[in-house]
């Protein structure tokens, strides 16, 4: 029998702290010197912006806000905003669900013996699609789209083709195989199969993806105007551009209870989703 | 046989749920129509000729991508200090989200051992998780713009819209990870006099750092990628030199930096897959 054994032996030294085998070590030291770098090379004035000049011009800058400019027209003007923002995600998102529904159906292995050719190359397209933020596509759609909501519209819609498209191609692999091989065994094409085995499997799990992503571009939505691209981010962008700070303030103010809206209609409807 | 002048639908080819299906796509074109009116959703305009010409114009002088010597060292400077924003702009939101998860988190709270929470304590935590989700919820893009009227352009604004609303998602998530973990440890702890801080060293820490490490490395390549767009708005780093090449035309640096760019997020994906996966 073997003796038992203290649980913590009073002859075993602590570890040195750093041991060239220790990963966490190396970790940690090159977390370390990263952060160090980051900070000396940017020569940042946060000193500067503690100081008390910079809190004065904090206060005055935060001060002009007030009173917001809650006249009726002006409003009216924000509330279209929202309109225009809301309807930018949504219609960019539906745009996104198609388009990344007839990319992932090429991206994705349906079967086993699928040689899925355009596999790779898709895949390739999806990420580039993913990998460029909403705002940068605004950016590079304002050109041949112009100012306004359009640009907007379509950059939510190839951002979110990236996103969406991947996660449906990888709810497309691992759905359960059964009906669609027994589909296939009658000698039914890959498109029937498709449209009567595989996508009512997974649908749910696609429109719960397509809900969660139209969450996140109604946020998005809100700031992508302000490189120009319609909803309230433009008039955000126009009127702190000319300084109209209590302009600015309903504009913000509308933002976040957009935002706040958003957050609560997805808490709420998880709730009772999970109810 | 000839085919009868009507002929009688197949039984086999009927939709049982034509008319279901038919009501519910008429539905939808009649939601869609206000929606693509309020985006003035015009795709056509895209194809106009005037907007073709320009289009392709500034696609053609993408190619051949600029590659001189001395672009390529400004784009590596300004890639660099997109990761350098993003990663201090995640230190100093640390420094908001640390005091706030131990002042906020319910597992370290001593009068809850009994039961409820005391009323004091309770409106405190409540508080603070709020200002949290108000943080939180601001867009740093807005965070953004406001600072770079109070500090001018540069990449302060950038790490200090960072580290405000980095701050305010991980205190938040953090409190969320400290509170749906298994409290036995601690309540033991707390229970046999040790302080606050001892049970959180000794009881919540090991129990979850793997899982906040974890969701820190994660946020940090979100700060990466999020660092690019606030250059838009001014705050240094890639972004403003993309947005400056743009305005100018320049496809040839367009192409180069956006190249640049997918590739910096993809690393920064690797790297923290690979982390995370080392973590378990």
């Amino acid at each position: 029998m073997r003796p038992a054994r203290a649980a913590n032996p009073p002859y075993k030294l602590p570890p040195p702290l750093f041991d060239a085998r220790c990963r966490a070590c190396w970790f940690v030291a090159g977390l370390i010197a990263l952060v160090v770098a980051s900070f000396w090379s940017l020569d940042l004035q946060i000193a500067q912006f503690f100081s008390a000049e910079s809190a004065a011009s904090m206060g005055r800058f935060v001060g002009e806000f007030f009173p917001p400019d809650l006249s009726a027209p002006f409003v009216h003007k924000v509330a279209a905003g929202a309109v225009e923002t809301l309807a930018m995600s949504a219609l960019g998102t539906l745009l996104a669900a198609v388009g990344g529904l007839a990319l992932a159906v090429p991206a994705s292995r349906l079967h086993g013996t699928d040689g899925a050719p355009a596999r790779a190359a898709t895949r390739l397209l999806l990420n580039a699609l993913r990998s460029i933020p909403e705002l940068v596509w605004a950016a590079l759609l304002l050109i041949s789209a112009g100012l306004g909501p359009l640009a907007g519209t379509l950059a939510l819609a190839l951002h979110t083709t990236g996103v969406l498209g991947r996660l449906f191609a990888e709810a497309l692999e691992n759905a359960p195989p059964g009906p669609g091989a027994a589909l296939r065994a009658q000698g039914l094409g890959a498109l029937r199969v498709l449209a009567y085995a595989t996508l009512p499997q997974v649908l749910p799990q696609l429109v719960s993806y397509t809900l969660y992503r139209w969450e996140n571009n109604i946020r998005a939505a809100a700031v992508l105007g302000v490189v120009g691209a319609g909803g309230l981010g433009q008039l955000l962008a126009f009127h702190m551009g000319l300084f109209h700070m209590p302009k600015t303030a309903t504009i913000l103010a509308a933002m976040l209870l957009l935002v706040a809206l958003v957050d609560a209609a997805s808490y709420a409807s998880r709730r009772w989703l999970m109810r | 046989m000839s085919t009868p002048a009507l002929p009688a639908p197949d039984p086999r080819l009927r939709d049982p749920a034509l008319w279901s299906r038919l009501a519910w796509a008429s539905a939808a074109l009649v939601l869609l129509w206000p929606l693509a009116v309020a985006c003035e959703f015009r795709p056509w305009v895209l194809l106009e000729a005037d907007n073709l010409r320009v289009s392709g114009q500034f696609l053609a002088s993408f190619l051949p991508p600029a590659l001189g010597a001395e672009f390529l060292w400004l784009v590596a400077r300004e890639t660099w200090r997109t990761v350098a924003i993003a990663t201090a702009g995640i230190t100093l939101g640390l420094l908001i989200a640390v005091p706030a998860t131990l002042l906020s988190a319910r597992a370290l709270s001593v009068s809850a051992l009994g039961g409820r929470m005391a009323a004091l304590p309770f409106v405190l935590r409540q508080a603070l998780r709020w200002a949290l989700i108000v943080l939180r919820s601001v867009p740093e893009l807005v965070w953004a713009l406001v600072f770079v009227r109070v500090v001018g352009l540069g990449p302060t604004a950038g790490v200090l819209a960072i580290a405000l609303t980095y701050g305010g998602m991980l205190g938040k998530v953090y409190g969320d990870i400290l509170d749906s973990g298994d409290p036995h440890a601690t309540e033991t702890l707390l229970r046999n006099g040790s302080g606050r801080l001892q049970a959180f060293a000794y009881g919540l820490l090991p129990q979850n750092a793997a899982e906040l490490t974890s969701y820190t490395i994660y946020r940090w390549e979100c700060a990466i990628r999020s660092s690019v767009v606030l250059g838009f708005v001014g705050a240094g780093g890639l972004g403003q030199q993309l947005d400056s090449s743009m305005k100018m035309f320049a496809g040839g640096e367009v192409a180069t930096m956006l190249a640049v760019f997918v590739a910096l997020v993809a690393l920064a994906d690797r790297t923290s897959s690979g982390l995370r996966r080392a973590l378990g």
